[in-house]
């Protein structure tokens, strides 16, 4: 069934609001405050924070330390990711000790990072680097390793360099992947950040939600969480954007109907 | 009469012999598939001058492909040799342009991108590579598709698509595997034709895999038949019709009937006797 676009934001809205009338409604009625607060305080004191300043003080900092971690981790894991891609005997053995470091949880090495970087900006900076970096350069390695070899060798047999081949038949081709993992990192990126906030740091919507709930704020931390999310949307539409950009032809796909 | 000629027998009467541009010598080629060895071809001999415009024509999975793919220097034989002006091919042979049976076009790139391709690594100037995709693009009728990719476009267009990338780099020798199979009669015709004006104006030589056994005759200065398995040569048809070929015209031509009819007669014996039988009538 396909619902017309008036239809879904119908269903959207309406879905939010009987939520938040729910929320309001059971809040000192059937749940205490102190747990859910209600929305209207947590508006109010979005508003407060947002007034004062502290919420776009607090905000900037975490869009960098996500931001800058994911530039960097995404650099970084391209580079490696296309590099691995072709070379297969380094990839050949590099491959177990990649594949254990990926499947570490990353929130493990918190504590070391903390140890090696301290408690300031390059402790988050780096620690959501380290998880970009990993999910970006998996996904790359996939892609230029996913790359026609047809496509490779008919550049081939036109004369091709090394590296008009790497730029105009592997980069283009590993491209989707590559964004696959760019788009996948967004939220683990927001997440890196939050968590070193929320570990040690006085500055950060992560420290925002540790600081309220610690004084049992729960107004507050609402607000933070609510500031987090609207800054995830609009990290994911960016790379959204971004992706249409980059890869016009995909666009064309999708929209294409079906057909054999 | 037409003169069932050995593969290495040296008439070739469209031109002056010349040393043979690509030459297959005993060739076998064997693909390990499945924990047993299974032979591809076996014992072609086959030597292709300069300029001709070779058919090559038999049953699926007689080895036709593969020989074009040792002719691209894509692997060796297994015995024997596959010689390009006389040297052993041990790697990709960048003389040659390679029209696969896919496409093979990039998705990323528009058509007009896709035939700009070669031109592109060539070093070609932005306003040479325009003009010359742009007639490209006139050549193989996609005039109004140049900015649609290939997945907006239509089986037959892409095919016509990668035709004009092929004549777009300009090697010194076509391997065209089935280029056009997917193609309406009209569309079919005029590539052939200008396939023909191509390689007898600029001399390329042409090696040509179809299935359609009109074709193998209409285009060729010899037509090599393969029967399998394992595929192997089964007989070489002289066609001894004018270089200048009216392609429409060639239908009632006499000799042409009678060459069509021969190589029914070796493709499929059987329904051969009654095909031909009909026409003759």
């Amino acid at each position: 069934m396909k619902l017309s676009v008036g239809t879904v934001y119908f269903w959207r809205i309406t879905l939010v609001v009987v939520f938040l009338a729910v929320w309001q409604f059971s809040s000192g009625r059937l749940v205490s405050p102190l747990f859910i607060s209600a929305p209207m305080n947590v508006m109010s004191r979005l508003w407060d924070l947002a007034a004062s300043g502290k919420l776009v003080y607090h905000a900037s900092y975490t869009a960098f330390h996500a931001l800058a971690g994911f530039a960097l981790g995404a650099l970084a894991g391209t580079a490696l990711g296309v590099i691995l891609g072709r070379l297969q005997w380094l990839a050949h053995i590099l491959d177990p000790f990649l594949m254990g470091f990926y499947s570490l949880p990353k929130i493990a090495l918190a504590p070391l990072f903390i140890l090696w970087f301290g408690v300031g900006t390059e402790m988050k900076v780096l620690f959501v680097a380290l998880i970009v970096f990993l999910l970006v350069f998996l996904n790359t390695y996939t892609g230029v390793r996913q790359v026609s070899r047809e496509q490779v060798t008919i550049l081939r047999l036109m004369q091709a360099s090394e590296a008009q081949i790497l730029r105009k038949v592997v980069l283009p081709s590993a491209i989707t992947w590559m964004f696959a993992g760019l788009r996948l990192s967004v939220p683990y990126a927001l997440i890196g950040a939050i968590m070193g906030e929320m570990l040690a740091s006085n500055r950060g919507l992560g420290y925002v939600l540790s600081d309220a709930t610690a004084q049992f704020d729960t107004a507050g931390a609402f607000a933070g969480l609510v500031a987090i999310i609207a800054m995830a949307v609009v990290f994911n539409a960016t790379v959204r954007v971004a992706e249409r950009l980059v890869m016009p032809w995909k666009g064309v796909e999708s929209e294409r109907e079906l057909s054999f | 009469m037409s003169s069932v000629l050995r593969s290495d027998d040296k008439v070739t009467p469209l031109r002056t012999p010349e040393r043979a541009l690509v030459e297959f010598r005993g060739v076998e080629k064997r693909f390990f598939v499945d924990g047993s060895w299974n032979v591809a071809v076996e014992g072609v001999n086959l030597s292709i001058v300069q300029g001709q415009v070779v058919t090559l024509v038999g049953p699926s999975g007689c080895g036709k492909s593969t020989l074009l793919n040792m002719a691209a220097g894509m692997f060796r034989p297994s015995t024997g040799r596959v010689l390009y002006r006389a040297e052993d091919v041990v790697a990709l042979n960048t003389r040659v342009g390679y029209m696969t049976q896919q496409d093979h076009l990039l998705p990323w790139r528009t058509v007009f991108n896709n035939i700009a391709l070669p031109l592109e690594i060539k070093g070609l100037s932005r306003a040479a590579r325009e003009q010359r995709v742009q007639e490209l693009v006139h050549l193989v009728g996609l005039d109004g598709f140049e900015r649609y990719y290939p997945s907006q476009v239509s089986g037959g267009m892409k095919k016509r698509c990668a035709l004009a990338r092929l004549l777009a780099y300009d090697p010194e020798t076509l391997l065209m595997d089935e280029p056009f199979g997917a193609l309406d009669a009209q569309m079919r015709l005029s590539l052939q034709v200008e396939l023909l004006r191509i390689s007898q104006q600029l001399g390329k030589t042409v090696l040509f895999v179809t299935h359609d056994l009109d074709e193998a005759i209409a285009l060729a200065h010899r037509c090599v038949v393969f029967q399998g398995r394992p595929g192997h040569i089964a007989d070489v048809i002289d066609v001894d019709l004018p270089v200048e070929r009216d392609l429409v015209g060639l239908r009632f031509d006499t000799r042409y009937v009678q060459l069509t009819q021969q190589l029914w007669r070796l493709m499929a014996p059987e329904m051969a006797a009654s095909a031909t039988g009909g026409k003759q009538s």
